[in-house]
């Protein structure tokens, strides 16, 4: 059970978010106009470090805003969270 | 009682005046308030209370807590639980034990022929045989012999409660560093939780003779917890075990013993700002041969037998040690009047201060004891020099023993900071940078008593100044105890075969020169090759011996050959306690449509469908069997009018001046082209070109609309949304809200539909050409406030009229009685689905299997080929450049009109027992045909229709006939009429 | 290599056991191999086994950075099953599932392997078409499944009193999966390790590969290890939940990530359970080993994670989920808990594959790996060997995911 401070809430459990996967890049504008290699590699392959990795998280349970928090794959520890991507 | 010598007159935290009855190993015993199992069992002269697991050797009680290796008992009656330490056991009146392992008792055990085959089973010996001709052969009898105690066969009586806490400080244990920890903390204002799992608060200070402050030890004690007591900051739980640290400080606390009826137990969660692990030490046993005999003790369990319990755990003892700690303990033995009749000490030199602690006994610097004798009980022990020569025998009953000290690091190491051997104490020490968690006291190696109050206050300051308090002025207390130096001794020459590193799992000293002789040489292999430190105690007693013992032999350090990780828990507990009060519906709760009570009533069958509702499968008449049933209700939409509790279905209202272009985004085809008060059907994907989710989405105003989910994943599309808005486009004015419980629906479906809602009383204009397909309509129905959609889900004329939840019984109960004359019949999800497969409708789970895209659904028509872009229309053209054959949707009819299909079946190329090239997706008796029929996924479904495919099944080939996937008004005029 | 047998303890009781020569030998490293696999585990130990002993390549280095059969074989549940949905699947794991059944034999090792049966406890309907739908598909291959009834499901596993007619899911039916098995997993590792070393593979432990290494020509040339470097013109990686971790030093990118997942046992009790008990409805399973303890998995941890314990929150709910089923255990008491960290594809199913890079090979994205440990470890060494994946392994290329070719095992059961 992470705490996971909330930008607009403050510090809440993990228990009132809802995990939405590894923070990918911004979504091409024009996917059409991106390779069939390029755009597998962005919609397959997440970042997957030993140390701190970006990811979504959702305050379902609180106020609704989708967040992007930096953890550390090894500790847990959280060093950032920030509204929106 | 009494009579017999064991205990002592007076002295001891016992209360003489409160005998309890308990009874052991089918025997009677009497014992004292204050008395756990294992103190009550000496003061009753039991020295043979176990056997051990795999040779069923006798032994005896060794330790004083939640150490103790030899003794386990179940409870029988009402606290039924089984493998409790004896030594943890409060001593309550009835209590009933059982040795585990022992059978039918531990003085008589029939497993004892074990001690016979002992030569037979070394380490390992299971991998060697038992192969010819099964394992199964033999697994039986093992499984039979393995396991302890009996499972609990009954769920308990009462519940565990739970309890959420936060504090600035926890400190678990509430031993001299914990209670100095406490006492700063709580005095600078902190919130502080002091967590002990003994009975009573004092730890070491309730076994040992010490002082504080000019003073028993004890005295200073009582003040703490009083003066804790009175601090409105602190609570202090005792009897209470902080079983695991976790991530972000999240910390475990179980209490045993609330003083609440029916409570079985409290489980504290408790978020903590920092963490003091003041746990204390765990004190090892020495190895040589015979040193599991009944009689054999560690030396501070002696000592607390003496002091805590006033009980002699031996008329003659024989001290055993190669550090200080031992000398005080034959102290307090001989001051209880036992005869101590040697101090063995394999160093040479003893150092002068442990004399001195001892003086007057009887010292034999650099000897060991070599072996021990007796069977059920210890007779003599055999003592030679440590560097060989004349060996003597020495009459005894208790050998207390001492191989040193190791910090209980457990806790500090489950939180995932380091730790690492300190060559003085011989022993893991904490070693990790000053973070959230801390050790103090004789669990950071703080082994004399005034290191430890000074570690403890110590601790607790850093955790103040970290959390920004100021830390108050308070000179510590003065406090005497013997200085703490060890040699360490991992084994005695000559120790083998039965001298146990592990006493709870019967490894000895010949069973690790098996494994590392055989290459098992990391101590890994070591512990998982022999079992070593896998029982319940998790190697309280023998890890580090054993990682010694491997050390020794391996000419390693300790160090270098590495400890194991920690894990929690740090002792056993029960599961209960871990899920509290999560039973039922708190663990999975119900979601009810406002009319689940009248479905009930009217004797449906309540399924659970998507996302946990409960809605009606099908409303069985009296006498009626299920498929009559099915098609009863079935019928009566085609034929008649029907009406079903669609308050499930998922809703959302999406609002904004980017709503449309959103739509656009996120489904397949094109929403900003809708009219005001009309609806479209849209395939929602994923960014993988997987459909999600289907449905249809009314325009409600110029930048407002409703959209419909399907029941089951309301939640994800839902995620799915705001995520896609939040992330990829925060810039865009769109709000989304779930409206699936503002709006409940009931919707009116059939050829007489039209007419029950007239019936009903409303006042939209209900002409086709006014309210055509696929519109909204607001206004009032039988005067209740009412959106009307004109959706199909079962290719009817249908209305579904929402209206707010509390509405909706009136709703109702007023279709039912306009709709009498028209023979309304309410009908369930079943009769739903054959319609909808009748109709070839999707539905997710069957035809949406998580594989299908749009094309294969043939549903090319809604991929809007203008649009440039939308969600999931990259993936889908990619995976479609590849050309490889794809699974499409036909329907099918069997050739047998009366044969039905099971659901799933797989369909192969002539029935064939080989690789399937599709699946059934549905297969319902048909209402219209009067015949099963079905739809499928069929690798090139679509060329093939006309020709014939095979579903194959374990008992033999079902033939179909493909045909398109609709069998009921392809053009759709009924559903527009 | 010397033989195990009843005969062979009695002979060597004799001796106290002092004739037992070493199960694998420690020898130099040498800087040039015909092939370097990374990672003694389960998938990495039975590679070299069947490349020495399907391929006659022996010139094999296996490199551990810890001790052999450390990684995820030394802490899963060792559930051993075939009840799988797909073409694509099912085959695959039947035939793991038999190489698991003769391989106490062909390691002359006992790995108390026991055909103990799954039992599916279907609490909703959607599960029970779940497992309609496996049962009608795995009878193609030869894995059976057959429904029984709640009466017969309570007979054989008396102490699953719970999901009764009033409780919050009532159990519905339930499915028998005679194949299941579980067995020892020390002991796999191990007789896999004695196997290959005595037909020469060398296994080297406590050496921790640093980087891979890349030829002139792009090609794989071999690793860096903590005890220098070492070549080979092949390298298969087979190091769970790290496949990235080593790929990322020569820019390979692989839609892996890493997650956790959770298991504990219980104290050790009388025989209480002699099949392994699956729950997919609540998310949790179970069985009880030779030593009596019960062995209980659940739920995965959210989000990456290269952890070995799982979060107090998700384990929570799997011990609330087994309670459901089985109150009595409420008096049961928690022994040992952690976690496995495995590297989950994106498609969730595994990568048994050659990669852009020239002779490195990865095998990965197991999650429930261990029951695929005979015939993925045969599958890895047909890759080594001939450049070519065996036809069981074939479906699980990465060259799946150039045109989004997934393989997508839907509503895969709970066990793992
Ligand atoms: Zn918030």
């Amino acid at each position: 059970m992470l705490v996971l401070d909330c930008p607009f809430c403050g510090p809440r459990n993990e228990s009132e978010f809802a995990y939405g996967g590894p923070a990918l890049a911004p979504r091409p504008a024009d996917p059409s106009a991106v390779s069939d290699a390029d755009w597998v590699d962005w919609l397959t392959v997440p970042p997957n470090p030993m140390g701190e990795v970006e990811e979504r998280w959702w305050h379902l349970r609180g106020c609704g805003a989708w967040l992007t928090v930096r953890r550390h794959t090894v500790t847990h520890a959280v060093t950032e969270v920030r509204l929106g991507r | 009682m009494g009579g017999n010598g064991w205990r002592l007159a007076e002295g001891g935290r016992i209360d003489r005046s409160r005998p309890l009855r308990f009874r052991f190993d089918g025997r009677d015993h009497v014992g004292f308030h204050g008395d756990t199992l294992a103190s009550a069992l000496l003061a009753n002269g039991v020295r043979l209370s176990a056997r051990s697991f795999k040779y069923h050797r006798p032994r005896g009680i060794m330790g004083a807590g939640v150490e103790e290796p030899a003794t386990l008992v179940h409870l029988a009656g009402e606290l039924a639980s089984g493998n409790r330490p004896a030594t943890t056991l409060r001593l309550s009146d009835g209590l009933e034990a059982w040795p585990v392992n022992a059978w039918p008792s531990a003085r008589l055990d029939i497993g004892a022929v074990n001690q016979m085959i002992a030569r037979l089973i070394p380490a390992g010996f299971y991998y060697k045989t038992f192969k010819w001709p099964d394992w199964h052969l033999y697994e039986p009898a093992i499984r039979r012999a393995a396991g302890l105690a009996p499972a609990p066969a009954t769920p308990p009586d009462g519940a565990w409660e739970a309890r959420h806490a936060h504090a600035d400080i926890l400190i678990a244990g509430a031993g001299p560093a914990g209670l100095m920890a406490a006492l700063v903390a709580g005095r600078a204002g902190a919130r502080v939780i002091l967590a002990d799992e003994g009975i009573e608060a004092g730890g070491s200070l309730l076994t040992r003779r010490l002082s504080i402050a000019g003073a028993p030890a004890l005295d200073w004690v009582t003040a703490a917890v009083a003066e804790l007591a009175a601090l409105p900051n602190v609570m202090h739980l005792q009897d209470a075990a902080v079983w695991a640290c976790r991530e972000h400080n999240l910390v475990m606390v179980e209490e045993r013993a609330p003083s609440r009826p029916a409570i079985l137990g409290r489980s504290w969660r408790v978020r903590a700002g920092r963490v003091i692990t003041a746990t204390g030490a765990i004190e090892r046993l020495m190895v040589f041969e015979g040193n599991d005999q009944p009689g054999v003790m560690l030396a501070s369990a002696a000592q607390a037998y003496v002091n805590r319990w006033a009980v002699r755990p031996g008329r003659r003892a024989v001290v055993f040690t190669n550090n200080d700690s031992a000398y005080a303990a034959a102290a307090d033995l001989a001051r209880a009047g036992v005869e101590v009749a040697a101090i063995v000490d394999s160093r040479d030199p003893v150092p002068e201060h442990a004399r001195a602690a001892s003086a007057g006994l009887p010292v034999l610097a650099g000897h060991v004891v070599r072996s021990t004798q007796g069977g059920r009980a210890l007779r003599a022990v055999t003592v030679a020099p440590l560097a060989g020569g004349g060996a003597r025998r020495i009459d005894c009953d208790l050998l207390a023993v001492s191989g040193g000290w190791s910090p209980a690091v457990h806790l500090y190491s489950q939180s995932r900071a380091p730790i690492a051997w300190d060559d003085r104490l011989a022993a893991f020490l904490p070693a990790g940078p000053a973070g959230p968690v801390a050790a103090a006291g004789a669990a950071d190696g703080a082994l004399e008593l005034g290191v430890a109050l000074a570690d403890g206050a110590a601790k607790a300051r850093a955790a103040l100044a970290d959390l920004g308090f100021a830390p108050p002025d308070a000179a510590l207390p003065e406090a005497e105890d013997l200085p703490y130096g060890i040699t360490p001794l991992w084994t005695v020459p000559g120790a083998g075969a039965k001298a146990f590193l592990d006493i709870q799992n019967d490894v000895t000293v010949a069973d690790i020169e098996l494994a590392l002789r055989e290459g098992y040489s990391s101590i890994e292999h070591v512990k998982r090759y022999t079992t070593g430190g896998m029982g319940l105690d998790q190697g309280k007693t023998g890890n580090v011996n054993i990682i010694g013992a491997v050390a020794e032999r391996l000419g390693k350090t300790p160090g270098e050959v590495g400890v194991t990780t920690f894990r929690p828990p740090w002792t056993p507990v029960e599961f209960g306690a871990i899920a509290g009060r999560r039973s039922g519906p708190v663990v999975l709760p119900y979601r009810h449509t406002p009319l689940t009570d009248w479905h009930m009533d009217q004797g449906a069958v309540i399924y659970e469908a998507g996302a946990r509702w409960r809605r009606p499968g099908y409303y069985p008449r009296l006498g009626e069997a299920f498929q009559d049933t099915v098609n009863r209700e079935a019928r009566t939409v085609r034929e008649g009018v029907g009406i079903y509790d669609g308050a499930p279905l998922g809703k959302y209202e999406i609002k904004g001046r980017d709503a449309a272009r959103f739509l656009d985004w996120i489904y397949t085809n094109v929403f900003s082209s809708l009219t005001v008060g009309n609806g479209r059907y849209g395939l929602m994907l994923t960014d993988d070109g997987l459909i999600l989710d289907d449905g249809v989405s009314f325009r409600l105003a110029e930048d407002r609309f409703v959209m419909s989910t399907s029941t089951g994943n309301a939640d994800a599309v839902g995620q799915h949304m705001e995520k896609l808005l939040q992330i990829e486009r925060p810039d865009w004015q769109v709000m989304i809200t779930n409206v699936t419980s503002q709006w409940a629906n009931a919707t009116i479906c059939g050829p007489k539909a039209r007419a029950v809602l007239q019936a009903m009383g409303t006042d939209i204009d209900m002409s086709p050409a006014a309210f055509p397909f696929m519109s909204v309509r607001d206004g009032r129905v039988a005067g209740l406030p009412a959106r009307v959609a004109r959706v199909s889900f079962t290719g009817e004329l249908s209305f579904e009229v929402n209206v707010r939840p509390r509405d909706l019984p009136a709703l109702w109960a007023a279709a039912m009685t306009a709709g009498a004359p028209f023979g309304i019949t309410p009908i369930g999800s079943e009769a739903n689905h054959v319609l909808r497969v009748e109709k070839g409708f999707l539905s997710l789970g069957h035809e949406v299997d998580g594989t299908a895209d749009p094309h294969d659904l043939g549903m090319s028509w809604v991929m809007a080929a203008a649009k440039p872009d939308f969600i999931g229309k990259r993936s889908v053209d990619l995976r479609r450049a590849s050309g490889r054959p794809r699974r499409e949707l036909v329907g099918f009819r069997p050739l047998d009109p009366d044969r039905q299909v099971p659901e799933g079946a797989p369909l192969t190329p002539g029935g064939r027992t080989e690789a399937t090239e599709g699946f059934v997706t549905a297969c319902v008796w048909s209402v219209v045909e009067g015949r099963w029929l079905g739809l499928a996924l069929l690798q090139d479904g679509r060329a093939r229709i006309g020709t014939r495919a095979h579903v194959r099944l374990p008992g033999g080939v079902i033939e179909v006939e493909l045909c398109p996937p609709v069998f009921h008004d392809p053009k759709g005029e009924r559903l527009r009429s | 290599m010397q033989r195990y047998s009843f005969l062979s303890l009695c002979r060597h009781a004799l001796g106290q056991h002092r004739g037992w020569a070493p199960v694998w030998r420690t020898r130099p490293l040498r800087d040039r191999y015909s092939a370097i696999i990374v990672g003694a585990g389960g998938h990495g130990l039975a590679a070299a086994y069947h490349l020495a002993k399907d391929h006659g390549i022996t010139d094999v280095a296996v490199l551990e950075a810890g001790w052999l059969g450390g990684g995820n074989v030394a802490r899963n549940t060792v559930t051993i099953r075939s009840n799988y949905m797909r073409d694509e699947s099912i085959p695959f794991y039947v035939k793991s599932v038999a190489m698991y059944e003769a391989l106490t034999r062909d390691l002359n090792f006992n790995l108390m392997h026991s055909r103990r049966t799954m039992i599916d406890v279907l609490q909703t309907w959607g599960m029970v078409r779940d497992r309609r739908r496996r049962r009608l598909i795995m009878d193609i291959y030869g894995s059976t499944y057959r429904d029984i009834d709640v009466a017969e499901l309570r007979r054989r596993i008396p102490a699953l009193t719970g999901g009764g007619p009033g409780s919050r899911l009532p159990i519905l039916g339930a499915a028998v999966h005679t194949d299941a098995a579980v067995n020892r997993h020390d002991a796999v590792a191990w007789g896999y390790a004695r196997a290959a070393d005595a037909m020469g593979v060398e296994i080297h432990q406590q050496t921790p590969v640093r980087t891979l290494l890349r030829g002139a020509d792009g090609a794989i040339a071999g690793v860096e290890t903590a005890r220098g470097p070492v070549r080979a013109p092949v390298v298969a990686l087979a190091v769970s939940g790290h496949t990235t971790t080593l790929t990322e030093t020569v820019g390979l990118r692989l839609p892996l990530r890493t997650i956790n997942l959770t298991a504990f046992v219980s104290e050790p009790v009388k025989p209480v359970v002699d099949v392994v008990v699956n729950c997919p409805d609540l998310g949790v399973y179970l069985s009880q080993s030779d030593k009596g303890e019960l062995v209980i998995g659940g739920a995965t941890d959210l989000g990456q994670s290269f952890r070995r314990d799982i979060k107090q929150s998700v384990f929570e709910d799997t011990v609330a989920a087994m309670l459901e089923l089985f109150p009595a255990f409420r008096r049961l008491k928690l022994m040992r808990q952690w976690g496995g960290h495995l590297d989950m594809a994106h498609d969730a199913s595994p990568i048994v594959s050659a990669t852009d890079i020239a002779g490195l090979i990865v095998s990965a994205g197991w999650w429930g790996g261990y029951k695929a440990i005979p015939a993925g470890g045969a599958g890895l060494a047909h890759l080594i060997a001939t450049g070519r994946p065996d036809a069981l392994t074939a479906p699980f290329g990465l060259n799946r995911f150039r045109h989004l070719d997934y393989v997508i095992e839907t509503g895969t059961t709970t066990a793992r």
